[in-house]
């Protein structure tokens, strides 16, 4: 290598660094804000804003978790609210036949999710572009009708929990603070889980199947089980975020797992920026306070909340994450 | 004789009535460079695309380094050490030109299937991807963008990719495509050093590389190998000559 290159090189590997560093900046400062929301008064009372920074960052988690195969894997899968609604249904279930210690409900939560992902993902995968798209949604209709149809369980009107998870017998997870920090802690946990997927050599050839199918293959990855990996990673971390759900809401029903909610994770992840660093985390956070906010103003705020959605994404291409950057002119990198 | 590094044996593939691999049959030895040409549309891509798996083959038998690999996947193919390059120049353009290589090495010579720990700091993957570049003479671009390379460093950047996989032969698809006169003389001259170490199948409408690199040449026309020699018996050949070279070559 020559001189001159090298000590390009090294300016730009500096510039690469700061760039990560500038992102994890940007997270820390998010999740301590987020820490800091029970002391803020000033929100609003502590029984309204705590459920729903919680909503939120559970939201958040499942949008993480999306992101994962949307954004780095280039798969559009339209049926990702059939994990989280699959990992609520379980938590439910379970909690309703009196079996509330967590960790047992998180371990059963994983099998099912990553057996439905594996089965579902097997066939999907197979597809690409439109069919994709179309085979992931045909799939969560079809566990949001086996869901409606649940009679013993509530059906349509959905099941109500008189009882709530618990951890280690505590009952941490049936307190607004409990659940908010267990959240907030997961939230984190699975965030940094998911940025050290992407940067390891997994991630690597996931984000090159994305731009390059063909070559990746001719390097002889073999693509499908990588794609593979990623949705069964995907859909179980989606499924910890249903039991959330649950904890926080104490009810489910098959509207968790309709296919408008996996239109608004896509949607989230979309308007943060898909396959950046903070993009699905501020993304979710957005999309449920703007949601909050304009619902408080009007009844009709949807009229109102669906072309400002768009404004952002068409006026922005990279979301939310594109123009932090752009109006902080590269001071900010998300 | 030892077996050859890759055989084909009468492989045949049609796109409807369209017969574009018509009992193709080849032998490729070690430390030995086949040029196969041909006029446009005579099946060569499609060709190069069955050997390496893109194309599923009708009937015919592909053996390569002593198994036979008819019907495994174009990854599999890969991981056997079969590389390839693409006639439309093929690279990750989001990532920079040492990830590309570093990709390539890390799809050789280890699992992909590692959740934790920064790919893009491996110092083994780094130096090797580095050391490949350095033989293309391409590790000044190193850390720029593959995306932003000139239409001409892609094809070498496709070549070191080639390397950095340790192929036990090569298959090239037109890898002077749209190239400029000094960048495919230093192209050739690259491919000469490799072809000791590598076998390789070289398709080229360039016949001056084709001359320079190629111990044998086949002449592929409708999908059929109309004639195979040595490049100069190629040359003096009638039918070749009406059917590709034109009347006017000598």
């Amino acid at each position: 290598m020559s001189e001159a290159a090298l000590s390009g090189a090294a300016d730009r590997s500096v510039a690469a660094t700061e760039t990560i560093l500038h992102g994890y900046l940007v997270s820390a400062s998010i999740f301590l804000t987020l820490a800091a929301v029970p002391f803020m008064g000033f929100l609003g009372p502590e029984g309204f804003i705590l459920p729903l920074v919680t909503r939120m960052m559970i939201l958040a988690l499942a949008a993480i978790a999306l992101d994962l195969i949307l954004g780095h894997g280039g798969l559009v899968s339209f049926g990702h609210a059939a994990f989280v609604g699959l990992g609520a249904y379980a938590a439910a279930i379970m909690v309703t036949e009196g079996v509330t210690e967590v960790w047992a409900i998180l371990a059963v939560v994983l099998l099912v999710t990553a057996m439905f992902a594996l089965v579902t993902g097997y066939v999907c995968l197979r597809t690409s572009g439109v069919y994709f798209i179309m085979i992931t949604l045909a799939f969560g209709q079809m566990v949001f009708f086996a869901a409606s149809s649940l009679s013993a369980y509530g059906g349509d009107d959905g099941l109500t929990l008189w009882d709530n998870a618990s951890l280690f017998g505590t009952g941490w997870l049936a307190d607004d603070r409990g659940l908010f920090y267990v959240t907030l802690a997961v939230l984190v946990a699975c965030f940094l889980l998911v940025q050290s997927i992407v940067a390891s050599r997994f991630g690597r050839v996931l984000r090159a199947a994305r731009e390059n199918e063909r070559r990746t293959a001719s390097l002889g990855v073999d693509v499908f089980r990588v794609r593979l990996a990623a949705y069964l990673i995907s859909g179980m971390l989606a499924g910890v975020a249903g039991i959330l759900l649950t904890c926080q809401a104490e009810f489910v029903s098959p509207a968790a797992m309709a296919w408008q909610r996996s239109g608004e994770l896509i949607f989230m992840v979309v308007l943060g920026g898909m396959a950046t660093r903070n993009g699905a985390l501020i993304g979710a956070i957005a999309f449920v306070a703007l949601e909050h906010i304009l619902s408080d103003l009007t009844h009709d705020w949807k009229l109102i909340f669906g072309p400002l959605l768009i404004v952002i994404v068409v006026y922005s291409r990279g979301g939310l994450a594109a123009l932090l950057r752009r109006i902080t002119g590269g001071a900010v990198r998300v | 004789m030892s077996e050859p590094a890759l055989l084909a044996d009468g492989l045949y593939k049609s796109f409807g009535a369209l017969c574009v691999s018509d009992n193709v049959c080849f032998e490729l030895g070690g430390g030995e460079c086949l040029a196969l040409i041909g006029p446009n549309g005579a099946g060569k891509t499609t060709l190069i695309n069955q050997l390496s798996g893109f194309v599923e083959s009708d009937a015919g038998a592909i053996r390569f380094a002593g198994r036979d690999i008819t019907h495994l996947s174009p990854d599999a193919r890969a991981r056997a050490g079969l590389a390839r390059s693409f006639q439309i120049t093929s690279v990750i353009p989001s990532f920079s030109v040492l990830e590309n290589v570093a990709l390539a090495v890390q799809a050789r010579a280890g699992s992909s299937f590692r959740f934790f720990g920064r790919a893009a700091g491996e110092r083994a993957l780094n130096d090797e991807a580095m050391a490949a570049l350095a033989r293309v003479r391409l590790d000044d671009r190193a850390l720029s963008p593959a995306g932003s390379l000139s239409h001409g460093e892609k094809r070498v950047l496709e070549l070191a990719i080639a390397l950095a996989m340790k192929p036990k032969a090569l298959l090239l698809d037109e890898p002077m495509a749209g190239m400029g006169r000094e960048e495919s003389q230093q192209l050739v001259a690259l491919l000469a050093d490799l072809k000791a170490t590598c076998p390789m199948l070289l398709v080229e409408h360039d016949m001056d590389a084709v001359f320079a690199l190629a111990d044998r040449v086949a002449v592929l026309v409708y999908g059929r190998i109309i004639a195979e020699g040595t490049p100069d018996e190629i040359r003096a050949n009638a039918e070749v000559k009406a059917a590709y070279l034109g009347e006017d070559a000598a």
